[in-house]
């Protein structure tokens, strides 16, 4: 098992103009460790993150598009696996952040913790497919990782984070979302 | 701004090739679908056949609301083109994505197996009654597209949704020819 935030500080030594989309309890934490124009926070619907990914992978195959996916929401949404598979763009990273709860809706457990999410990828068709638990190994890894020609998934298995109410209204603002296209259009 | 729904007579016919035509007139590039018995050979084939047109095929109504979303980022526009239950299903997503963040989301929804010349509110099946009512509440233009006269409201509906960010549904009435 690997900590969440370990994690994320060795991704945002790595990360540089690729544009990052992530939700609830990973996405609060990414914020407050790197608030930058080239994040985008999915919401609106739980298990989207990865859709809101691919269709920016597809508009924009000039950019590498990383998702910072959890598993909660990755079980609301398992086709998403299948269509991103099939559509099969070249530039969209899929991480898994896996710690077997809805942390963000309580830390309830998934009707199933250890769900083989690598597996399902595998099973879907996805080109690139890991599982990391170690975090020794993230960190020789990840860098490859990222690097690797699209779609990739990655099952990370993290420990549980801290539950509790988060800051989401200041990463949800329509502002933030604006700020994104805006860089976009003058070519970040 | 919607368009009220109509129960024309029977015996006329919906266009499929001229509603892809509307739809690419409005530079439509994607088009994201879960198949709809309604729409499959009328528009869907058509699709799969057009070369102005990228189809990615989904698994489940609500991803093309987060996909959609997400080619807004480049400039892409899309159509989702779903059946009438699948809208029901994704709601919960319209609402988050089309409606809070107010994106322009363009779907057609598909009525199967309304009766023809029926108007949607007076259809004898729950489901069909309950769409334009839903639309009503979440604020989102709707129009009805019965005939082949109906299909030219879908090039400037589709202007008016990117123009001031904002969705638009397409009831298509009769299946399309």
């Amino acid at each position: 098992m690997m900590n969440r935030t370990k994690c994320l500080e060795v991704l945002k030594g790595l990360i540089t103009d690729e544009i990052v989309i992530s939700s609830y309890s990973t996405a609060s934490e990414w914020v407050e460790m790197t608030d930058r124009a080239l994040n985008y926070y999915s919401h609106g619907a739980m298990g989207l993150c990865s859709s809101h990914g691919l269709g920016m992978a597809l508009a924009l195959p000039h950019k590498r598009i990383i998702v910072f996916d959890g598993d909660g929401s990755l079980l609301m949404n398992l086709g998403t696996l299948v269509t991103i598979a099939a559509a099969a763009p070249k530039n969209l990273v899929h991480l898994c952040f896996h710690n077997g709860s809805y942390e963000a809706n309580g830390g309830h457990p998934l009707p199933k913790r250890d769900v083989d999410f690598a597996g399902m990828a595998r099973s879907a068709g996805v080109k690139h497919v890991h599982t990391l638990d170690d975090f020794r190994n993230f960190e020789q890894q990840i860098g490859g990782i990222l690097k690797q020609e699209g779609p990739v998934f990655a099952d990370l298995l993290i420990e549980q984070g801290p539950i509790g109410p988060r800051a989401y209204d200041d990463m949800y603002k329509p502002a933030r979302r604006q700020k994104l296209r805006e860089v976009l259009k003058a070519g970040g | 701004m919607n368009s009220p729904a109509h129960a024309p007579g029977t015996g006329e016919t919906l266009s499929g090739a001229k509603i892809i035509d509307a739809v690419k007139a409005a530079g439509i590039s994607h088009v994201l679908s879960v198949p709809d018995l309604h729409t499959a050979k009328g528009i869907l084939s058509r699709v799969t056949t057009d070369k102005d047109l990228t189809l990615i095929r989904v698994c489940k109504e609500d991803e093309t609301l987060g996909i959609a979303a997400g080619l807004t980022y480049g400039d892409k526009k899309s159509l989702i083109l779903i059946q009438y239950t699948g809208f029901l299903y994704a709601i919960n997503a319209i609402r988050g994505v089309a409606c809070e963040q107010k994106l322009p989301m363009c779907m057609m929804i598909g009525l199967l197996s309304k009766e023809v010349g029926v108007a949607p509110q007076d259809s004898s099946k729950f489901g069909l009654r309950i769409v334009e009512p839903i639309l009503d509440t979440m604020g989102i233009e709707r129009h009805y597209i019965d005939l082949d006269a109906d299909i030219a409201k879908i090039t400037p509906a589709l202007n008016r949704a990117w123009e001031r960010s904002q969705p638009v549904a397409f009831l298509i009435g009769r299946r399309p020819s």
